[in-house]
């Protein structure tokens, strides 16, 4: 109960906040969120399955491209969900494979794909836009009577679709999969000799990371009108990695946290220095030093067990 | 009733075990003593399906389990208890047992049937079980495998590494688990545990069962215990 009202202060905090930010911060908040969901879902894999991925930029292009390219012959409500779907389905076909390794292997093997994916996107240019990506008109970004050109629209849509997939991934590990999740995390083998199946649990995880992955990169595409192959690049699949480890890897709210400084720590360095990149890396170096599992991670080691 | 019939098994070209055979019966406390490397583990794993058979077969009650993937042993009603406990460290006490209790969608009375049984692990069910003693982790891990409310119960040397108040604790519960009916197949090393808790013995010897005694039969200074164990 403590942690469903904690998530919910998160929530209602967030909606009651628009009010006072300036236009500029406005803006960056709702990307935040909507990185928050794609953070989210890689903790999905990474923090309670033990999943180190490094090519879920996949996941993420999936859906942007599949929302993206969707909307120029399709209403936005029918290519969001569409997105959604890509970014699962190419986890899916992903995982499939990638699964039948672990460790240092799976690593590699979904790097692999997520760069395949990537070159897939520049080699294609005339469909995807190349290395240049392509702009979402005005018109094709409405969403159900919403203009998520807006600054408020954005703003709400951005929300709603973070509040739904922080209380689906707080249901998540609450649940009784969540459990056999962290029980993969924790020693396979011993899952395995619980009756539970490492490869199934692990693909249905990765999965529903993707799915989460795919939601991000569509919205994104939706509301900041923009598809491009940056995105599907290995940075892609470095960040969310790193606002996790900020955050708190296996916390629910470790990814929004995690997603939220990061952004603002560049931000603000980058408009002091050309060396932003450095104090990021300063700052990654002071967490791992100080705070090895995160900011919530460290906060629940500390006292706040029942923090899920 | 657990039956192995002339298995075969090891690992690559190294051959462990060498036509073992035995039965556990319901209700029955079968314990399988021997030196290091003889087989004992392996035979466990073995029945687990943690190692392929090359001859011989596995039945619970009549139906094949070996050649089965791992993880259906524990679906089939095999509980299992490897050395080592291996908890779920960061999860709490009731968390591990949830886990026990979802693999056969087991409930609240399966649950609270194997809390009778370890009522200090009812006083610490908020605890994370990192932070039990190394007797409580031995009884979780007991009580985790009992969630399954198996037919079966594999334990690998339970009582190794424990102060002896536990291990009179770990006595009392297999021996009242004779009365659920539950077969347990224990690897047992220490001579006065095995002979407070078994109703037979199995030494074994170069991977095949060289003695099956019943455990009555057996004082502390039974010539089987210097043969096969060497004490």
């Amino acid at each position: 109960m403590k942690a469903l009202a904690l998530h919910l202060a998160l929530i209602g905090a967030l909606l009651a906040v628009q009010v006072v930010l300036p236009p500029y911060h406005y803006t960056n908040v709702a990307r935040v969120m909507v990185l928050a969901v794609y953070a989210m879902g890689y903790n999905i894999a990474f923090g309670y399955t033990g999943l180190l991925s490094l090519g879920h930029a996949l996941f993420f292009a999936a859906g942007m491209y599949a929302t993206g390219l969707a909307v120029h012959s399709a209403p936005a409500l029918l290519a969001l969900p569409l997105g959604m779907l890509a970014g699962a389905a190419m986890a899916l076909a992903v995982g499939l494979l990638a699964l039948r390794t672990a460790g240092v292997a799976f690593m590699i093997v979904t790097l692999m794909f997520a760069q395949a994916g990537y070159l897939t996107i520049l080699y294609y240019g005339p469909v995807t836009g190349g290395d240049e990506g392509f702009v979402l008109a005005r018109e094709a970004r409405m969403l159900a009577g919403l203009d998520l050109s807006a600054d408020g629209p954005r703003y709400l849509t951005a929300l709603a679709i973070f509040g739904v997939a922080l209380l689906a991934n707080l249901a998540l590990v609450r649940s009784g999969f969540g459990r056999v999740m962290v029980a993969m995390r924790e020693n396979e083998e011993r899952s395995r000799m619980l009756g539970y199946d490492p490869f199934r649990t692990k693909l249905i995880a990765l999965t529903l990371s993707g799915l989460y992955s795919g939601t991000a990169g569509a919205a994104y595409a939706l509301m900041f009108g923009y598809v491009g192959a940056s995105f599907a690049a290995i940075q892609y699949s470095i960040l969310p990695l790193l606002w996790v480890l900020l955050g708190g890897a296996g916390t629910v709210l470790g990814p929004f946290f995690g997603a939220l400084l990061m952004f603002y720590l560049i931000d603000l360095s980058s408009s002091v220095t050309d060396a932003s990149n450095l104090v990021v890396g300063v700052a990654l170096l002071v967490l791992v030093l100080f705070a090895p599992k995160g900011i919530l991670g460290t906060i629940r080691e500390r006292g706040a067990r029942w923090l899920p | 009733m657990l039956r192995l019939d002339g298995i075969d098994a090891g690992y690559g070209n190294v051959q462990v075990l060498r036509g073992l055979s035995l039965e556990a019966s319901p209700g029955e406390v079968l314990c399988v003593m021997g030196r290091n490397g003889a087989g004992k583990t392996t035979m466990l794993r073995a029945i687990m399906g943690q190692v392929k058979l090359t001859a011989g077969n596995i039945t619970l009650d009549g139906a094949r389990v070996d050649g089965l993937p791992p993880h259906r042993a524990p679906r089939q009603g095999i509980g299992y208890v490897p050395q080592g406990r291996r908890l779920f460290g960061p999860m709490t006490v009731a968390e591990n047992l949830e886990i026990g209790l979802m693999t056969r969608g087991k409930g609240a009375a399966t649950r609270e049937r194997v809390l009778e049984l370890f009522p200090r692990l009812r006083e610490r069910l908020g605890q994370v079980s990192a932070t039990l003693s190394g007797g409580e982790q031995q009884m979780l891990a007991i009580a985790r495998a009992l969630c399954l409310e198996p037919q079966v119960l594999l334990l690998d040397e339970p009582t190794e590494g424990l102060q002896p108040s536990m291990i009179a604790l770990i006595r009392q519960t297999v021996t009242a688990l004779k009365a659920t009916g539950v077969a347990t197949v224990l690897v047992e090393q220490r001579v006065e545990a095995v002979l407070s808790m078994a109703d037979r013995v199995a030494f074994v010897e170069n991977g095949a069962v060289a003695e099956l005694v019943a455990a009555a039969g057996l004082a502390a200074d039974a010539p089987q215990f210097r043969r096969y164990v060497g004490v």
